[in-house]
């Protein structure tokens, strides 16, 4: 990365025709059809869908996307608690991608269409910084992401915050997601593709006992296209040699530990709960909360929320047809919805796939709506 | 939002808090609370929503090259055999190293 | 698709305000001698005896006034030189310049605009003949409007809508300069860069385009809102072929590349105000490229594209390391660019 010059060799053609020929290798020793692997992370989705991967891919390998989109995962209660401290008078800070989404009757865009005060932040100092500047307000940071965005917020909480600032947390934590699909009867996942920049914070070690306990291999890839073929290269050899093994492919960013100073702090702030994900499951270990020590910064301890008083609109009924839910499975494609590119688009979003930039729906839209153009010339 | 985009350190505020970051020829600001490693002017970091989150050693990309030539390697040959033994080796050093 | 009230998308030159023209101002077409409304392309071009009038008007809305590289007066002008050149028209005839200003905009302001004008009217030899001025009071309008008209003659008329299968696609320069100088500009968004605009006027670099091409330069237009991706697929879809577009051929300067990296905005949205896509007969290309080439606006042209039979009005995108779909942008990403 010393230019952009330097950047280009993960993005090197030549390299990467090597990478796809070594795919098609192993998957011809493999011999049978579809091997699926799994990644958890909207940004490896980028990467394949923007550099057209999956048309590059051998037939036989289908690299499906889990629900590694932390946004999409929010389930409608926590939407309904940031658009109730908006109607009770709080200014509430998000990230851009959590204004769209949909609450049970309202999305917080539509909390601010009504007069509440709803702020789009890049960055949780930034809201930490509003809370200073209006000392006689209350600012809640409606805080989304998975633990790499959570270490953010607890660096902020540490470093010490105003008195009328508190955090709504809906972060979440990633190895959970490949705890839920390994779960599924239905899916026959038999690899893992961990999130690079979640595994910079967190370490590699975690999976050891993910892979021996599924006996399904897990590397770690990076997100630059070679990265990602490499580390898709590496997995379907290990699925081949049967080795339930986790290994590094991005060891750059990602070593066995991780970043202790990181974790220090993010454990120092929050705990790993229970928690619902939109449209899959009760997931045990799916949420980031903040410890007991924390309440006093804790938007649900410090106000009393009030979700009922958020009006019940018109039921949407485009919403039953959604399958954002089976979608995040991996049980289905975005295309594969009856909505998606007609009703369902990113200005008139139906699912949460469709809001956030991290959903397969979205990011598919972006990338032309069918990634996969094997049979074009 | 780009999320992890690695970028060169040019400065260090004075409390040692932020560091102004080159991103191929646009700069910004980062927060340095949850880097793993002291940093300096001239260090490669990962940033994550304004916080730098990682130092990456130089080394790193002529060793990640390495990497992808390796698992090329690997993958390539038909001789299932030996590459066996050859994925055990390689694996192993990936561990020790990763 | 219908709506109540206009929203800021039915500006940003895609889907939605294409269907707001259909919809409502579509109402408005005549049947004329020539193209007209209903060809919703750069300009009208009427004939007049043996020759074209090409008429054209953009009005200017740009936020922030002044940007790096330009401003909206140097913006007025080569915005509607540029529409007249890629309907074929290089040597404009006239243009008017229409202003309505905001109480309490600053004089000094005004100047700077008005000599910014000047010499986009002399590089391209456009003179400003008649204009109008009106005021509005603070608060009503943000600082200053700018409407220009052009008209020029032209013996051939260009339209947007001529590419056959095999034909190759070519752009003049860098994509996504404008955009991202005015992007940065206008955001908090603490990032530092050396990103310029590029507007200019286009009409000199057209005229070379078109001695060394002639009749084998089949389609022009250029690449403003919705950048270099909404113009291919508008050209594609008006002539029913597909293009398969080679995204490593296309070039963006380093510092755009990084912004839009760090972003997460793809360069072939972004609009530029300097740059024109051209379709030209196979046989044409290196002589168009190398007439390019030899001008000042022309130095980093490339060839960048060729038309294809398969998907008619779609637009593939070879990444270099595979290929996928390239969408149709909803419109410009960014509001008030031009």
């Amino acid at each position: 990365m010393a230019s952009a010059a330097e950047e280009l060799k993960f993005r090197d053609p030549a390299k990467a025709r090597a990478l796809t020929e070594a795919l098609g290798h192993e998957l011809d020793a493999i011999g049978r059809s579809p091997v699926s692997v799994m990644h958890v992370c909207g940004s490896h989705e980028q990467a394949i869908a923007r550099f057209g991967l999956r048309a590059a891919f051998p037939r036989s390998l289908d690299v499906i996307m889990g629900p590694g989109c932390p946004v999409c995962v929010t389930d409608t209660p926590e939407v309904d608690e940031a658009v109730a401290l908006a109607a009770q008078g709080a200014r509430v800070c998000t990230y851009g991608d959590m204004l769209r989404l949909p609450g049970t009757s309202k999305s917080l865009a539509d909390a601010q269409a009504d007069g509440g005060k709803v702020e789009v932040v890049y960055s949780v100092s930034q809201a930490a910084e509003l809370a200073r500047r209006r000392p006689a307000e209350q600012v809640v940071f409606f805080a989304s992401g998975f633990e790499t965005t959570a270490v953010a917020t607890a660096a902020i909480i540490l470093a010490g915050v105003p008195d009328n600032f508190s955090v709504l947390s809906s972060h979440k934590y990633v190895p959970a997601a490949m705890d839920v699909v390994s779960e599924m009867k239905e899916t026959n996942i038999e690899g893992f593709i961990a999130a690079g920049h979640a595994a910079t914070i967190t370490g590699w070690g975690l999976f050891e006992p993910f892979a021996r306990r599924t006996g399904t291999p897990v590397v770690v890839a990076g997100f630059e296209p070679l990265d990602v073929l490499a580390a898709v290269v590496e997995l379907v050899r290990l699925i081949r040699l049967k080795r339930p093994e986790v290994v590094n492919c991005y060891p750059r960013c990602v070593t066995k530990e991780g970043n202790r100073p990181a974790q220090e702090k993010l454990w120092k702030v929050f705990d790993v709960v229970a928690g619902n994900w939109r449209g899959i499951a009760r997931v045990p270990r799916g949420n980031l909360e903040l410890k007991p020590e924390w309440d006093h910064l804790n938007a649900r301890h410090r106000f009393r929320i009030d979700t009922a008083a958020v009006g019940g609109a018109e039921r949407n009924l485009l919403a039953d047809r959604c399958i954002c839910g089976s979608i995040m499975s991996g049980l289905a494609k975005p295309d594969q919805c009856e909505l998606f590119g007609k009703e369902c688009r990113p200005e008139s979003p139906v699912g949460a796939c469709m809001v956030s930039s991290e959903g397969a729906c979205k990011i598919w839209h972006v990338y032309g709506g069918h990634p996969n153009l094997q049979e074009v010339a | 939002m780009c999320l992890g985009v690695p970028g060169k350190v040019l400065t260090i505020s004075d409390d040692g808090l932020s560091a102004t970051v080159d991103f191929f020829g646009v700069t910004r600001e980062l927060r340095l609370d949850i880097v793993d490693e002291p940093v300096a002017p001239g260090d490669y970091v990962l940033n994550h929503v304004g916080f730098a989150i990682r130092r990456i050693p130089p080394s790193e990309v002529e060793e990640t090259v390495a990497l992808f030539d390796q698992i090329l390697t690997e993958a390539s040959s038909g001789d299932l055999m030996a590459e066996d033994v050859r994925g055990e080796i390689a694996s192993g050093k990936e561990r020790s190293r990763g | 698709m219908s709506f109540e009230k206009v929203a800021l998308k039915h500006g940003a030159g895609g889907r939605a305000m294409r269907a707001l023209i259909e919809d409502v101002f579509l109402g408005l077409a005549s049947p004329v001698d020539g193209i007209g409304l209903s060809a919703l392309d750069d300009g009208a071009a009427l004939r007049v005896g043996d020759r074209w009038l090409v008429v054209t008007t953009d009005s200017h809305v740009v936020h922030p006034i002044f940007f790096p590289g330009g401003d909206i007066g140097r913006l007025a002008i080569s915005g509607t030189v540029n529409d007249l050149a890629m309907m074929g028209a290089t040597e404009p005839l006239a243009l008017t310049c229409a202003v309505i200003l905001e109480e309490g905009f600053p004089r000094a302001d005004l100047e700077r605009v008005r000599d910014s004008m000047l010499a986009a009217s002399r590089e391209a030899n456009a003179p400003i003949v008649t204009g109008d001025t009106k005021v509005m009071g603070k608060g009503e309008l943000d600082g200053m409007v700018v409407n220009t008209t052009g008209v020029a003659f032209a013996d051939r008329v260009v339209t947007d809508a001529g590419l056959r299968p095999g034909d190759r696609i070519l752009v003049t320069g860098s994509i996504g300069d404008h955009g991202m100088a005015v992007m940065m500009r206008r955001h908090q968004l603490g990032l530092e860069g050396d990103v310029r605009s590029d507007v200019a006027p286009l009409n000199g670099l057209v005229r070379e385009v078109l001695r060394a091409g002639r009749e084998d330069v089949v389609a022009m237009k250029d690449p403003t809102r919705g950048g270099l991706a909404s113009v291919l697929h508008e050209m594609a879809g008006k002539a029913r072929v597909g293009i398969l577009l080679s995204e490593p051929a296309v070039p963006v300067n380093p510092e755009v590349r990084a912004a839009c990296e760090v972003l997460g905005i793809d360069p072939l949205v972004v609009a530029n105000e300097g740059k024109a896509v051209i379709g030209v007969r196979p046989g044409a290309a290196d002589r168009v490229l190398e007439a390019l080439r030899s001008h000042p606006l022309g130095r980093r042209a490339a060839v960048v594209g060729t038309a294809i039979s398969d998907r008619p009005g779609q637009v593939i995108l070879d990444t270099g390391l595979g290929r996928r779909l390239l969408a149709e942008p909803d419109g410009e990403p960014l509001p008030r660019i031009c």
